[in-house]
C-alpha cells in the first residue's frame, strides 16, 4: 500500500471525515477546557480563598483536602471517559481507512 | 558476532567497575548504620541483579534501530502504562513529594496534584496525533509538516537541552541522596548511576529501559502501599488518621515554628488543623500558578514521555497505557499523602529538615522508624529497601532520558540529517548506541561538576523549557492550519530563550552575597536562640517543650549550613550571571515564557508563507485522526 496514491484532500473533504473531525474537536476542547479550569481552581483557590479551603466538612477534614482529592478522581474520570468515547471514533476512523484508496481515486 | 563480543566486553567492564566499588570502603556516614551496611549492599545487589538479568534477556530482542528506540512497538498497553508511570515518578516524586508533604502539610499535597493533571493534556491533545504521525522522536513529528531540516535541528537541540537539564537534576539529586542514605561518596554514586544507565540502554535499548521502568514502578507502589498499611495500623484510617494528626504534638510544634509569632494566639488543636490548610509553603500566589502552568504543559513536552507513545502497537494502546499510568501515578500520590503525613507525626518536621532541608529524607526515616528504629535489624532492612528503590528510580528515569536524548542525536541529527536517511539498519543502530554512550558520559561529567547545585531550579527549568518550546511547537504544528516552519522555529527559540533568561535572574538561582549575609545572621543570632531554647525546655507546658526541642534541631542544622555556605562562597559574591540579588520575584518562568513561545510562533506564522507546511496540512489532518494507512 503506497501512501502516495492516497488523495489526502479528498479524504479531508469527505463528509464522514469532516463529521469525525468536528465531533472529536468539540469533545476534546470541552474536556480540555473543563479539566484546565477545574485544576487551576486549586492553586487559585488556595491562594485567594483560604477561608473556604479551611472550612470544616466533617471531623477535621476541611474543604481544601476534599477538593484536592477530588482532582485525582476528576482527572481519572476524564481520562476514563475519553478512553470509552474514543472507541466510537476508532470505529469511524476504521471505516475511512478501509475506503481510503477509493475516496477520490485518481 | 561482533555484537556479542561488545556485550561481553561491556559486562566485563561492569564487573570490573563493581568490584572496586565494594572494596574501596569509601562510605562515610549515611542514614544506615555501619554495622548494617552489608544489608544495604545485599538489597542493592539483588535489585541491580534483577534489572541486569532483564537487560540481558532484552538484549537478545534488540535487533534493529526500531527495537532500540521504540522496542519495535511491541510493548503492551498495561506494560507501557507502568513504564510511563516509572518514567515520571522520579526520585523527586518518591522522596521529594512525600518530603514536601511531611514538612509543609497541605501545600505539599497540592503540589503533587499538578503532576497528575499534567497527563490530561498529554492524553487529550498530544498522545494520539503524535503516535499517528511520528516515528521515534519529537523532531519526527515536527518534520512531518514543516521544513524537515530546520525543525529537526531546532527540535533535536530542544530535546537534548531539556533532557540534559533533567538528567543533571536527577544526577545531582541521586548522588546526594545515595550519599545521605548509605554514605557512598557523591562522585562515586554519580559514576555508578551513570555506568548502570549506560549498560542498560546500550545493551537493551528501549526493551530494557521499559522493563526497568516497570519493575521500578511495581516496587515503588508495593513498598509505598506496605508502608501506608503500617502507618494506618499505628494511627488509624482516613478520618481517624487525620484526627490523630491534628492532635499530634510534633505537628503542632512544626506549625508553630513555621508561623512564628503568628502562632501565639492559636490553640494546639488550631495549630494542628493549620497543617491541613493551604498557605504554609506558598506565599506568592503567582509563583504557584506559574509552577502549575509549567507542570501541566511541560509534561506534554517532555521528550522521554513522548517517545513512549511509539512503543505500543496502536492508538488504542496509547490511550490505555496513559489510563494505566494515571491510575498508578494518582494511586502513588494518594499513598504519598499518608506517607508524608505519617512521617510528620512519627519522625517530626524538625528531624526531617535537620537531615535535608528539602524533606527528601522523610520517607527513608519513616521506613526506619516504622520497622523498629535506627538500632534494629528490621528498621535498617526496611531503610535499605527504600534506599534501593530510590536508587532504581533514579537509574530508571535516567535510562528513559538518556534514550530520548540519544535518539535525537543518533536518529535526527546523524541518521536522518547527516546521512540524509541513507544509514542502513546496522549503522542506524550503531549511531543510537554511540549517542547513548556520549549522552551517558556527558551526564556523568555534568552530574559531578554540578555537585551542590540547586536541583529544584534545574527541574523547574526543564519543565518550563519543555512547556515553552516543545509544547507550543507540537500543538500548533498538529492543530493549526496556518502554522509555518519559521513560526515553529522562531517560537521555540523565543520561548526557550525567554525561559532561560527569566530563570537565570530569578530567585531560584543561588546568590552568594545574600546567602553569606543570611549565614552571618544565623551565626550572630546563635546565643540568643540558644537562650530561648533553654528557656523553652525549662517551661512546664509540654507543647512549648516540644517546640524548643525542634528548635534546637533546626538551629543545629542552620549553624552547620551557615558554616558550609560561608566556606563554599568565600571568594564569590555574584550569581552565575553576575547578579547580587534576583532581578524578578517569580521562581518559575512558565507564566511568561509559555505565552511568549505561543505568541512568537503565532505571530511569525502569520507573517510568513510556507508552501510545504500548507500543502501537507490536509495529509496531516487526515493522518492525525485516522492513523497510518
Amino acid at each position: 500500500m503506497s501512501t502516495n496514491s492516497i488523495n489526502w484532500v479528498a479524504i479531508d473533504n469527505d463528509p464522514r471525515f469532516q463529521r469525525l473531525h468536528s465531533k472529536k474537536v468539540a469533545f476534546l476542547s470541552v474536556l480540555m477546557i473543563f479539566s484546565t479550569v477545574y485544576y487551576f481552581l486549586l492553586p487559585i483557590g488556595a491562594a485567594y480563598f483560604q477561608d473556604l479551603f479551611k472550612m470544616k466538612v466533617f471531623g477535621v477534614v476541611n474543604f481544601g483536602i476534599l477538593f484536592a482529592l477530588s482532582q485525582f478522581l476528576v482527572a481519572w474520570g476524564i481520562a476514563g471517559y475519553y478512553t470509552i468515547k474514543a472507541r466510537e471514533y476508532d470505529a469511524m476512523a476504521q471505516e475511512l481507512i478501509n475506503d481510503a484508496h477509493k475516496i477520490g481515486a485518481r | 558476532m561482533t555484537n556479542t563480543s561488545i556485550k561481553n566486553k561491556l559486562l566485563l567492564a561492569l564487573l570490573g567497575f563493581g568490584l572496586p566499588l565494594v572494596s574501596m570502603q569509601v562510605w562515610a556516614q549515611g542514614a544506615v548504620k555501619d554495622e548494617y551496611k552489608w544489608l544495604s549492599f545485599a538489597v542493592f545487589g539483588a535489585i541491580i541483579g534483577l534489572t541486569m538479568y532483564v537487560t540481558y534477556v532484552a538484549a537478545s530482542r534488540v535487533k534493529n534501530a526500531n527495537d532500540f528506540y521504540t522496542a519495535g512497538g511491541g510493548i503492551s498497553g498495561v506494560q507501557n502504562g507502568w513504564a510511563i508511570a516509572g518514567d515520571y515518578l522520579s526520585a523527586a516524586s518518591f522522596l521529594g513529594i512525600a518530603g514536601l508533604i511531611s514538612i509543609w502539610g497541605y501545600d505539599g499535597f497540592m503540589y503533587s496534584v499538578g503532576w497528575l493533571v499534567a497527563y490530561i493534556s498529554v492524553l487529550l491533545v498530544m498522545a494520539e496525533p503524535c503516535r499517528n504521525i511520528g516515528k521515534y522522536t519529537l523532531p519526527d513529528i515536527l518534520a512531518y509538516r514543516n521544513d524537515p531540516k530546520k525543525v529537526r535541528i531546532v527540535g533535536a537541540l530542544s530535546v537534548v537541552t531539556v533532557s540534559t537539564f533533567y538528567l543533571t537534576a536527577q544526577m545531582v539529586g541521586g548522588g546526594m541522596l545515595i550519599r545521605a542514605l548509605i554514605g557512598i561518596e557523591y562522585e562515586i554514586a554519580v559514576i555508578a548511576v551513570g555506568a548502570l544507565v549506560i549498560v542498560y540502554v546500550l545493551l537493551g535499548g528501549m526493551v530494557a529501559a521499559t522493563w526497568v521502568q516497570v519493575i521500578k514502578a511495581g516496587l515503588l507502589v508495593l513498598i509505598s502501599f506496605f508502608m501506608v498499611l503500617l502507618v494506618w495500623s499505628q494511627y488509624g484510617l482516613f478520618g481517624d488518621f487525620l484526627s490523630t494528626l491534628v492532635g499530634d504534638a510534633n505537628i503542632q510544634a512544626r506549625v508553630a515554628t513555621l508561623l512564628g509569632d503568628a502562632a501565639g494566639q492559636l490553640t494546639p488543636q488550631e495549630l494542628g488543623r493549620r497543617f491541613l490548610a493551604p498557605g504554609l509553603l506558598y506565599q506568592n500566589p503567582l509563583d504557584q500558578i506559574s509552577l502549575a502552568l509549567a507542570l501541566v504543559f511541560g509534561a506534554a513536552g517532555l521528550p522521554h514521555i513522548l517517545t513512549r507513545f511509539f512503543t505500543v502497537p496502536g492508538v488504542a494502546a496509547v490511550r490505555y497505557s496513559l489510563l494505566w499510568a494515571m491510575l498508578v501515578i494518582a494511586g502513588f500520590y494518594v499513598l504519598a499523602f499518608f506517607l508524608g503525613m505519617g512521617a510528620a507525626i512519627q519522625v517530626g518536621g524538625a528531624a526531617i529538615v535537620q537531615l535535608d532541608p528539602g524533606g527528601n529524607m522523610a520517607l527513608p526515616l519513616l521506613a526506619q522508624s516504622l520497622a523498629g528504629g535506627p538500632r534494629s535489624l528490621a528498621g535498617n532492612l526496611f531503610l535499605a529497601l527504600v534506599a534501593a528503590v530510590a536508587f532504581v528510580m533514579i537509574v530508571a528515569v535516567m535510562a528513559g532520558l538518556v534514550l530520548a536524548a540519544a535518539s535525537a542525536i543518533g536518529h535526527d541529527l546523524y541518521a536522518v540529517l547527516w546521512r540524509r536517511g541513507r544509514a542502513s539498519g546496522a549503522v542506524a543502530m550503531a549511531a543510537g548506541r554511540w549517542a547513548t554512550l556520549l549522552v551517558g558520559l556527558v551526564a556523568i561529567v555534568l552530574g559531578i561538576s554540578a555537585k551542590g547545585h540547586n536541583v529544584a531550579a534545574l527541574v523547574a527549568l526543564a519543565f518550563a523549557l519543555a512547556a515553552s518550546t516543545n509544547f507550543p511547537a507540537i500543538l500548533l504544528t498538529l492543530h493549526w492550519r496556518l502554522t509555518t516552519t519559521a513560526g515553529v522555529v522562531g517560537g521555540m527559540l523565543i520561548g526557550g530563550s525567554t525561559a532561560l533568561l527569566l530563570i537565570v535572574v530569578s530567585p531560584a538561582m543561588d546568590y552568594p552575597q545574600q546567602i553569606k549575609a543570611e549565614a552571618r545572621q544565623v551565626l550572630a543570632g546563635e546565643a540568643a536562640r540558644r537562650q530561648s531554647i533553654s528557656q523553652g525546655l525549662a517551661n512546664a507546658d509540654r507543647g512549648v517543650q516540644e517546640r524548643a526541642r525542634q528548635d534546637a534541631l533546626l538551629l543545629d542544622r542552620a549553624l552547620r549550613q551557615a558554616k558550609l555556605d560561608l566556606e563554599r562562597y568565600r571568594d564569590q559574591e555574584a550569581s552565575l550571571v553576575g547578579l547580587y540579588a534576583p532581578a524578578i520575584d517569580l521562581r518559575n518562568p512558565g507564566l511568561w515564557s509559555i505565552p511568549a513561545g505561543f505568541l512568537a510562533a503565532v505571530v511569525i506564522s502569520l507573517l510568513t508563507v510556507d508552501p510545504r507546511s500548507r500543502e501537507r496540512w490536509n495529509e496531516l489532518q487526515v493522518r492525525k485522526n485516522i492513523g497510518a494507512l
